[in-house]
């Protein structure tokens, strides 16, 4: 490999690497806290609302990202009263915006999978005494089923962490210039492929160390058993 | 507007194109599962034994292909050997064949290569967790070393494998729809033509997503009904 490839190729990647964090960045944290909540509503006693989150979850888990961010991208422009409302055409008018929405929209249903199951695994015993002790059921959510769901659902939710990163290449498809939009111009400009492959998961490989690794330090510090 | 979609869809013929774009899509899904279930199976094999060498490069592929985007691997396949595979046709003389089947074998080798790296994970978990207990049983009573493997090792791994190749499955359909990118026809590519042609983008990916729904539907209650077969005579949990 020439040193002068990758002098010529990282800084685009690394431009390219803002923008897959930018994506993932908004992805957790819009994602996690949408996920936590669809997870409350399918466990929830109302069957007409738990119903319909598992619907959402079904639908957004049974087909491919790339057609969830082409219907969000494509589809809904074709509507005229959402291009007539700026706030909705705000978020699906620009490529970026969409590709974040279908990140987060996407992540929020298999967010819910892993803390739904993290909930339904709580002992019974624990949540009857906390409403023996009167605690209200949003006491009762916010000191004894979270914290417990949260340190269950923490390992199954770093994977989840690596395949937003992951998933966030295919914001290349909407015309949206992150890592492997820029390596993928990078290969037909410079037919490095191999090259220009390696370096890219390089990169994809950094980030997912990066993230692993911070994920399992929250999840020392959570951790009861020091 | 419901006169509008008989006409696109029936009339214009654009609903049969999606139909046959599902089938190109089950059909690449399906031999590349295949490929790369029965790739992995001797990989594992080699990561189960620790085989000095071979159990790290193994490693190493595993770990390359699950940790960058299957759209990028798709690049890698498709650009680094478009090239070479087009000279070859062309010294041959099938220039037009291969430019047809082309996309199609590429794809196939793109999902097998990807599903590959996540079956020998789910494979080396699933041999690694055969308890030990039956091991040296069949130890005991001196069964010889491929016995061992064929008639306890392999039913019990396998029956425990089962959901995690699910899952597998589960992805591989999903990922076949970035095949689409590379000029494939299948799903997403017929529902992206439709789409440009008709400027009717909602209705053909919302029907493409149906399509991939209804995929993945059937295949889950299909894999439900498996999951008891092989389970029976086992303990639930």
């Amino acid at each position: 490999m020439e040193l002068d490839l990758v002098t010529y190729a990282v800084p685009f990647l690394l431009v390219g690497a803002k923008t897959t964090l930018l994506i993932s960045v908004f992805g957790v944290a819009l994602g996690l806290p949408f996920g936590i909540a669809l997870a409350v509503i399918r466990t929830s006693k109302n069957r007409m609302v738990s119903r319909s989150a598992d619907i959402y979850c079904a639908v957004f888990r049974g087909t491919p990202m790339l057609v969830q961010i082409f219907v969000i991208y494509y589809g809904l422009g074709q509507l005229s009263a959402i291009r007539s409302n700026p706030v909705i055409w705000w978020i699906v008018g620009d490529s970026l915006h969409a590709a974040i929405l279908a990140v987060v929209l996407n992540t929020g249903a298999y967010t819910a999978e892993i803390f739904r199951t993290a909930l339904l695994s709580l002992p019974r015993g624990l949540i009857e005494a906390s409403q023996a002790c009167g605690l209200s059921v949003w006491a009762t959510f916010r000191h004894v089923k979270f914290p417990l769901a949260v340190r269950q659902a923490l390992p199954a939710y770093s994977s989840e962490v690596a395949i937003i990163v992951k998933e966030s290449s295919l914001a290349s498809t909407i015309t949206v210039l992150e890592i492997t939009g820029h390596a993928k111009r990078l290969m037909s400009e410079t037919f490095a492929i191999m090259d220009i492959f390696i370096i890219t998961s390089a990169f994809y490989l950094m980030m997912n160390v990066v993230s692993l690794t911070s994920l399992k330090l929250i999840e020392r510090k959570l951790s009861f058993a020091k | 507007m419901s006169f509008d979609l008989w006409v696109l869809l029936v009339e214009r013929g654009w609903g049969f194109a999606l139909f046959r774009g599902a089938t190109v899509t089950l059909a690449v899904g399906l031999l590349g599962m295949l490929a790369g279930v029965i790739m992995a199976v001797p990989l594992a094999l080699l990561r189960w034994r620790r085989l000095p060498i071979f159990s790290q490069a193994v490693d190493g592929y595993s770990i390359l292909v699950r940790g960058v985007p299957g759209l990028l691997v798709i690049y890698l396949l498709f650009f680094g050997s478009i090239e070479w595979v087009q000279r070859l046709a062309t010294a041959f003389g099938y220039q037009n064949s291969a430019d047809s089947a082309y996309p199609f074998v590429i794809g196939v080798v793109a999902i097998a290569a990807i599903s590959c790296a996540y079956s020998i994970e789910v494979l080396r978990g699933a041999l690694d967790a055969v308890p030990v207990g039956l091991l040296e049983a069949a130890k005991s009573l001196a069964l010889p070393t491929h016995v061992t493997f064929f008639r306890v090792t392999l039913p019990i791994a396998l029956r425990l494998a089962l959901g995690g190749l699910n899952n597998v499955w589960q992805m591989t359909i999903k990922d076949t729809s970035l095949v689409s990118v590379v000029g494939m026809q299948e799903l997403m590519r017929s529902a992206a033509i439709a789409a440009g042609i008709t400027r009717s983008p909602l209705l053909f990916y919302c029907a493409a997503a149906g399509m991939f729904f209804a995929l993945t539907a059937i295949s889950q209650t299909l894999f439900s009904h498996t999951e008891r077969f092989f389970n029976r005579g086992f303990s639930r949990g």
